[in-house]
């Protein structure tokens, strides 16, 4: 049975993380970019109306997922020096400390998602009610705490990608 | 100064400085490629 968890772990941790950083890639480097441009037409509408609260229940849910089955692979590697390898990796001990540094970059991503993007776009979108000051200052949070995810994605997806914690005998 | 995430591409250019600066830091937290025990 263990010879299953960890292949389907990993495969809903991927699937989940390319729903994720997909989304926030388009958000980055395809949707503010033409969003700039509709609204200087008159023609943003649409893509507030019917794109972006798609988009963003898509990209939020996707962030949870990916965190909690990335930490539920985490937890069925081999202990290091006593400890499990969660702990191990989150204090960023020998051999664990790189997939740590790209566990502790998703976290931090995380948390951008909800505690920042999703809060400033609810009021940008206008699902919770926000003054025209109000929702220009939150379009600014969010376009970068997004842009700062955009930024962090790419060291993350280094650590997760390279497979230091292969060529270091922990799996 | 502006501010390097207002375009797309200082944000990637800041993600791969910060990738090789996280990358010498693992490098020295890994050590000597100490292995599971």
């Amino acid at each position: 049975m263990n010879d299953w968890v960890d292949p389907i772990l990993r495969w809903g941790h991927f699937f989940a993380g390319i729903m994720w950083i997909g989304l926030l890639y388009f958000f980055n480097f395809v949707n503010a970019a033409a969003t700039k441009e509709a609204t200087a037409a008159g023609e943003a509408g649409p893509i507030s109306k019917y794109i972006m609260p798609r988009a963003l229940a898509y990209f939020r849910w996707a962030a949870v997922a990916t965190w909690l089955i990335g930490f539920a692979l985490l937890s069925t590697f081999p202990p290091y020096n006593g400890m499990n390898a969660t702990g191990a990796a989150m204090m960023l001990r020998g051999p664990y400390a790189p997939i740590g540094i790209g566990a502790w970059l998703g976290t931090i991503m995380l948390l951008n998602v909800w505690g920042l993007i999703w809060r400033n776009q609810k009021k940008v979108l206008g699902i919770v009610p926000a003054t025209d000051e109000e929702k220009a200052k939150a379009r600014r949070v969010a376009f970068l705490a997004s842009r700062v995810n955009t930024m962090l994605s790419i060291p993350m997806l280094f650590f997760m990608a390279t497979g230091f914690h292969h060529q270091n005998g922990i799996y | 100064m502006k501010n390097p995430l207002d375009s797309i591409w200082g944000t990637v250019i800041c993600g791969l400085i910060l990738t090789v600066v996280l990358y010498y830091i693992a490098h020295a937290l890994v050590g000597s490629g100490a292995k599971v025990g």
